[in-house]
Formats: C-alpha cells, structure tokens, sequence
C-alpha cells in the first residue's frame, strides 16, 4: 500500500516542470488538442510569459462545459477554443466580461463585432479528398449530391462534433427549405457518421472513404507538414461554412489586468505569426502576404457563410431533426 | 439477527460494495442534484435506447453462442503454441476502441481483405457500415471474453468426473448431458451477462460503425445533452435507466444461472478426452476460424504502426512508462477490492454481486461530472486527473475481475469452507494457505485483465484529463486530433504490445503459482 501511494505520488507529479515563471499566475482554459507539443499551447505559453512577468497555467478539457458547471467559482482567468455555434449559452450564462480589443484590422472573410468573445484563428468547412484517388471531385456542391453513390464519403455527427454540426448548419443555410431533399440525395453517398473529426480522417487518409469532412485548411498540414500535395479542399461555388475558434476573458477573474494583457496577445503579431502552423488554420489578424507562402496559396471559397450566434442556434434544434429524419429511419 | 449483522459489519466485502453503490448511484444524484431534477426523453432517445438493448442482446447473444465451440476445441485439443494462442485470442478485448475500429475497417471495409476476396469469387461486396458493423465489432471485442469465460468452465470440471465418464463407456452425447450442458448452465449467463452489459455502453462502436444515427446509442445521447444541451438533468436520466438495465439483466441471469455442483478435484492435469474423426476436424476449423476472425486486423494494425515505431517522439515513451505505473496501481487496486467482493459474494451476500456489476454500466461522462462535482472545492481537476484516473480504471475493470472470481471464490467455498471452517482456519492464515493458492489461477486472469483494460482505457477524461502529463491512450488521441496519423498508428502498437505484455505476465504469475 506504501508503495503504491509513493508510486502514486510519482506519477502525479509533473512530468515536465517546464521552468516555474515567477510572478501572479493567470489560468487559462483550454482544449485538449492545445497542450501536446504539436499543439499550440507550449509556444502560446513560452510567449505569453516571456511578456507578462507571470506564469500562465494552462488547464485542458472540455472548456465550455466545465465552466458551465464550475459557474462563477471557476479558476479560470481567460479561455481558448470556444467555438462559434455554441457562444450564445456562454454568453447568456454571464460569465465572461468584454474582449476590449480593437477589431479593426482582422482579417477575417466576415465581419466580427463581438465584444465577448475575440476570435484568433478561423476555417471553413470543406470537404478533403486526395487527388490521385478522385481525379474529378464535385465542383459544386450540387454537384456532390447528384454525384453517383459510389463516391464515398463519412462526415461527423452533429450530436457529438463540433465540425459535423457546422455541416448542418452549411447545409441548411445553402439549401434551407430543400434541406431534407438534400440530406436525402446525400445519404447514399455517406459511408458512415462518426462520433468526432479524427475517426472520419483517419477512414480518409486509409482510402477507405473518397472525401472526408473536415476543413479547407487541412490541406496545409499535408504540404507543410508531410510535403504532401494530393489532399485537397474541393471548394464549392455555393459557398463554405464559416468557423472560427475563439479566446474571452472570464468576469470573476482576479487578475483582470493580465487577462487584458492575454487578449492584447492573441491579437499580437508574435501570437498571429504562429497560429498558422500551430493550428493548421488561418490567423484572426495577419495579412495575407505574411502567411506560409503554401499557406497563402491555398484555394479559397468566393462565399463564406456565416451565421450569428442566435441564428445558429435557432436553426440547430429543426435542422438537427430534419437531419434525423433522413438519417435515422 | 445480531449474529448476521455483525458478520456483515466484519466483511470488508460489503463495506466495498457499498462503497461501489455509493459511487455510481451518488455521482448520479449530485448530477440530478446540479440540474434540479430528471429531465424527461424525447422520441429520438427512446429510440435510441431501442437500439441500445436491441444491439446488446444480439451481440451478447450472438458472442456466447460462438464462444461456446471455441473454447470447447480449445479445452479438449492440446497443440503446440496452444497456451500462446489462448493468450493471444484475448488481445481484442484490450484495444482501445479507435484502434479495434480501424483494424476492422481495413479487415471488412470497402477495399478490405474481405470484400477484395468477395470480388475475387465474383460475390456481392458486404458492407461493414450499418448495425451489421455495430454486431460484428461487437463480437470481435466480446468473443475473446466470453471464450476465456468458458473455457475456464471447462477447466474447473475435475478431470477425475470426466475419466469418470469415460470408463462407464459415455458416449458424446452423455458427456454433454452430465458433464457439459451442466456446467454451461452456470458459467453461460454470466458471460452473457458480462458483454451485454459492455454493449450497453458502447459509444464510438456504434457511431462509427452503425454508419449514422439510426445506430445511435444511450451513451451518444448523454453525450450530447452533456456538450451541446447543457441539460445534466437528461443526461442523469438517462445514466439512470443504463443502471436499471444492469440491474434488470443482472436478475435475469441469476434466475437462470445453476451451480453445477461438481465437487473438488485432485488438480491433476489430465487432457480431456478428445474424440477423433470428423470432431477432430470440426474442432480445427473452429480453432483456425477464430483465430483468423480475432488475429487478422491486429495484424492489420501492426503492420501499419511498427514502420514509424523508431520515429516516434519521446513523449510517447513517458506517456507509455507513466501509464504501465498507473496500469499497475489500477491493477491492484482492482483485485484487492474483486477479491473481498467475490469472497462476500460467496458467503451468500447476493446483492455485493450486484454491486460489483454497476460500475460496467455507469456512464463515464455522468461518473465524470458527479465526482468533478463533487470534488470542486477540495481539489483541482488537474491535481485530481491522474489519481482519478486511476481509481476509474480500478472500478471499472472489478466487474470483469469480479466474474471471473465469483465462480471460483464458489466452488472454493462449496469444496474447502466447511473443511476450513472445522479447522478454524481464519484471517490471514486462510488468505495464505487456502484463498490465495487455490485462487491464483483466476486471479492471475483478472489481475491480468484490469491491467490491460486499465492501460487501454481513457478513464473519465472530459473533465480530468491532464493532458499535459497524458496517459498513453490520450496521447495516441492527441496525435489523431493533431492530424499525426501515423505516428498514432506506432503509437497503438507500442500500446498494444505493452497491454498485451501486463496481461500476459499476470496471467502467466497466476497460471504458475496454481501449481500445488
């Protein structure tokens, strides 16, 4: 029993006690993804506290949920990785106080005049596929529907992914009241619905389906990463679904300066310079011409589609139903 | 009365059950607390728990019935390589899911071995998306659990009944009667009972392979109410007829469940008598089926990790060392806590079985909540992660251990407690000489397996993961996500192979310290 609590102990312990930053420390949200060292977060730390004479800790998980339940007894000063589609809960609950950031000058395909929550990369929804296995993707959006169903493709569910309910949310606002007739021309081709973003990629990249859901930025980690040009966004004429990810402030913080300062971070081009390659999607507040040239080469939509919070979420509850209608029978 | 009593107060089994109610049902009513109340289902829930105890019933169903011919060719044949191949029937049920997933995707998808060979014959390519999928992976995961289920049924009979058997001149069919269809009845029910209630829970399978919503399960739709409703109230409703399905299946598989009252054996290793012709034919076939069914997409999955193996980055290494610790930790918790249970239950404490049994149907995600609830305030989430983490491996492994244990803690009581007894053998001096040898074998098994299940497993990760220190199995998802694929795939092997190497030794530690 010794042992085990000494054993424990040591396995608790910080594996990586990367030098403690003297100074107040700043709690900061965020997901899962963000921590690994492929993950934004050790460069967004090493960063922050080389300009804020503090040390940020950074907490992962399911950020929006659990401050949700923690409520207004929350540890965190500030978050990152909200996501647009589920901020008008966030917002009601009152939890977070204003951004006070400028947002002139973000570069962004839609216009943000958020106060709350500030958004510090973004994508669209697209739809990958590999261009030696697929040598005519659909060109239009239409044109994926009326595909023959022997052209495969798995897409995430809206239940349970952030991605897939951004899919619904395209496909009503491409389609609106023809919605289920599109879903039902679309069925057939759909391999299979999975839980989260990474089991529909992964069918993707073993060949198993022919297009996968996912975003037109996924392209730049196959060239930046694997110096691979085969994986493509097929960009559809109809337009593609806007997403950003997003930082905010919390209203019961106890250090309000240094979250303040966190926010003028975000927006800072140390933090904009390596969003890019960090996240695999395009920085809030870079131009173009600053970007990894393969990065700024990248096919890009003529439309973007974009839906206010509100919208969003008084369109999830029916579209969600429609969706269900076709696929659950 | 005050007799009985005072035995429950001085066996630690019934403390520990108790401990086990108050864990699942008490997480359970500070989720319903937290949301003021039940809410109630709507239509797409219900169907979804249609499904759930539809696709259970059919998979458990279909994973005894297949499960029962193995191990019969396994407990009667003897072959060079037998015990490695026992051992390695089990490696499906350690997989983590995404892994398993995979593996049957590139075995029985579109451009699979499967529908390949299919083409080659000139028949139809199958789909494996659709329930169809949800059933098979279903089985793939289970049957390795139900085969070791049965086949130590078929262990535990004496050799001596069945040389009994054989020198009055059985024939086949006697030998099912008296001997076999016997013992089938007590071991059957359980391991019906042990993957119908792992189906109950299935979240990913289902989802990734039912191919769309009509395969949705109980488990999406806590998800769901958890991520994008917010609606706690939902999700402990619906964590709360997950645990009355357990119950109801629990009461169901002991009515039907008959103690085989063989008796004790001298432990002699005798081979089982094993009839020749066409049975010796049909049981090789059995055997080779089974073993292609449960081996090709492991194969699958080692072959395309072990290339990018030397490649991986360090974190990986810390992540697999820091998880074997933890494994080992869970492990033992596991069986300590199985142990007292098991004994309780043999004295005749039914209800402690019940208990043991929850922790398979509890939601992880409602688990979760309850205790991040129940815990804010004492300690951080991320202090909390990794001891959490653990405990939740522990608990959720003891059901698996605990059906293990339970047959045999009694068929050690039926043979040697009253022997025992008479000798006023008690305490430790019982544990030593009697409980811990005469047990070794199932212990050793159990042990093995929550090990395994243990290292695989994500525990309750959505609000205690610390994912700056990960376990393993969120490393090789934080790879996934990170669009690192293939360094996920070596990642699986190296944590294939390291499950597989925990269960092996435990297993192996039991099997050599049973030797009286």
């Amino acid at each position: 029993m010794r042992f085990a609590a000494l054993a424990l102990l040591a396995v608790t312990m910080p594996a990586t006690n990367a030098a403690m930053a003297a100074g107040p420390e700043l709690t900061l949200y965020a997901p899962d993804y963000f921590a690994t060292e492929w993950g934004p977060g050790p460069k967004i730390e090493a960063g922050f506290e080389k300009i804020c004479g503090c040390d940020l800790v950074m907490v992962t998980g399911d950020v929006l949920p659990r401050i949700m339940l923690e409520g207004d007894r929350t540890e965190a000063d500030v978050v990152i990785g909200l996501n647009t589609d589920t901020t008008l809960r966030a917002r009601e609950s009152g939890l977070f106080a204003p951004h006070g950031q400028d947002l002139n000058g973000l570069t962004l395909p839609v216009t943000w005049t958020d106060d709350t929550f500030l958004p510090f990369n973004w994508s669209e929804t697209a739809f990958i596929y590999d261009a030696t296995r697929l040598a005519n993707p659909p060109s239009t959006f239409q044109d994926l529907l009326d595909a023959p169903d022997d052209l495969k493709i798995a897409i995430q569910d809206p239940r349970s992914s952030i991605s897939g309910l951004s899919m619904l949310l395209w496909v009503k606002s491409v389609y609106g009241d023809k919605a289920v007739e599109a879903w039902q021309k679309l069925r057939p081709k759909v391999l299979t619905v999975t839980p989260g973003w990474s089991e529909a990629y992964g069918m993707f990249t073993e060949g198993e389906v022919d297009m996968v859901l996912s975003f037109t930025t996924s392209p730049a980690y196959h060239i930046g990463a694997e110096q691979d040009t085969t994986k493509r966004a097929a960009i559809f004429p109809e337009g593609h679904y806007f997403m950003a990810e997003l930082a905010a402030k919390l209203a019961s913080s106890d250090q309000p300066e240094l979250a303040a300062k966190f926010m003028d971070y975000v927006l800072s081009p140390d933090f904009q310079g390596m969003i890019a390659e960090a996240n695999w999607s395009y920085p809030s507040k870079l131009p173009r011409n600053q970007l990894p040239a393969y990065f700024a080469a990248l096919d890009r939509p003529e439309r973007t589609i974009f839906l206010s919070e509100t919208e969003a979420e008084e369109m999830r509850k029916p579209a969600l139903e429609e969706w269900l209608s076709v696929f659950a029978q | 009365m005050a007799e009985r009593l005072r035995t429950i107060a001085r066996s630690p089994g019934t403390w520990v059950g108790a401990g086990l109610i108050l864990l699942v049902l008490g997480t359970l009513a500070v989720v319903a607390a937290y949301a003021g109340g039940l809410s109630a289902l709507g239509p797409w829930d219900w169907a979804a728990l249609r499904f759930t105890i539809w696709q259970a019933a059919l998979s458990a169903t279909l994973s005894a019935v297949l499960a029962v011919p193995v191990a019969r060719a396994l407990a009667r044949r003897r072959f060079a390589g037998r015990g490695l191949l026992i051992t390695l029937l089990g490696a499906p049920f350690i997989l983590p899911v995404i892994v398993a997933i995979m593996g049957l995707v590139a075995v029985f998808g579109r451009n699979g071995l499967v529908n390949d060979t299919l083409a080659l014959l000139g028949v139809d390519r199958v789909s494996i998306f659709g329930w169809q999928g949800v059933i098979l992976a279903h089985v793939f995961f289970n049957l390795p659990l139900a085969v070791r289920m049965i086949l130590h049924g078929w262990q535990a009979i004496p050799a001596e009944r069945f040389r009994l058997a054989q020198s009055l001149g059985f024939s086949a069919a006697d030998m099912g009667r008296h001997l076999e269809r016997p013992m089938l009845r007590e071991v059957l029910p359980g391991a019906w009972l042990a993957v119908f209630l792992v189906c109950l829970t299935s979240f990913a399978v289902a989802l990734t392979l039912g191919g769309g919503p009509s395969a949705t399960t109980i488990e999406l739709a806590i998800y769901q109410a958890f991520r994008f409703d917010f609606d706690m109230g939902k999700a402990a409703t619906l964590g709360l007829i997950q645990v009355g399905l357990c119950l109801l299946a629990l009461g169901l598989s002991t009515r039907v469940t008959v103690p085989a009252g063989f008796g004790a054996g001298l432990d002699r290793d005798i081979a089982l008598p094993a009839p020749p012709g066409w049975r010796r034919g049909a049981d090789v076939l059995v055997i080779a089926l089974a073993a292609a069914f449960l081996l090709t997409p492991l194969a699958h999955v080692i072959l395309q990790g072990l290339p990018n193996i030397v490649g991986l980055p360090d974190a990986v290494w810390t992540a697999a060392a820091r998880s074997v610790v933890m494994a080992l930790i869970s492990a033992a918790l596991a069986l300590g806590i199985a142990l007292m249970l098991a004994l309780a239950v043999a004295s005749g404490q039914r209800w402690v079985e019940a208990a043991g049994m929850l922790p398979i149907v509890a939601s992880p995600l409602v688990l979760g909540t309850g205790l991040f609830l129940m815990l804010r305030g004492v300690a951080s989430a991320q202090q909390m992660a990794l001891p959490v983490t653990v405990a939740i491996n522990a608990v959720m492994a003891l059901p698996f251990a605990l059906r293990i244990l339970i047959p045999a803690a009694r068929a050690l009581r039926a043979d040697y407690g009253r022997l025992a007894d008479s000798l006023g053998m008690d305490g430790l001096a019982r544990l030593r000489l009697l409980t811990l040898p005469r047990l070794a074998r199932p212990l050793g098994f159990a042990g093995g397996l929550s090990a395994a299940l243990a290292m695989g497993d994500l525990g309750v990760i959505t609000l205690f993961a610390d994912s700056r220190n990960p376990t393993l199995p969120l490393l090789l998802y934080q790879l996934m996500n990170s669009y690192r694929l293939d360094d996920a795939a070596a990642c699986a092997v190296v944590l294939m192979a390291i499950s597989f190497a925990l269960f092996w030794a435990f297993d192996k530690g039991g099997r050599l310290h049973a030797q009286l």
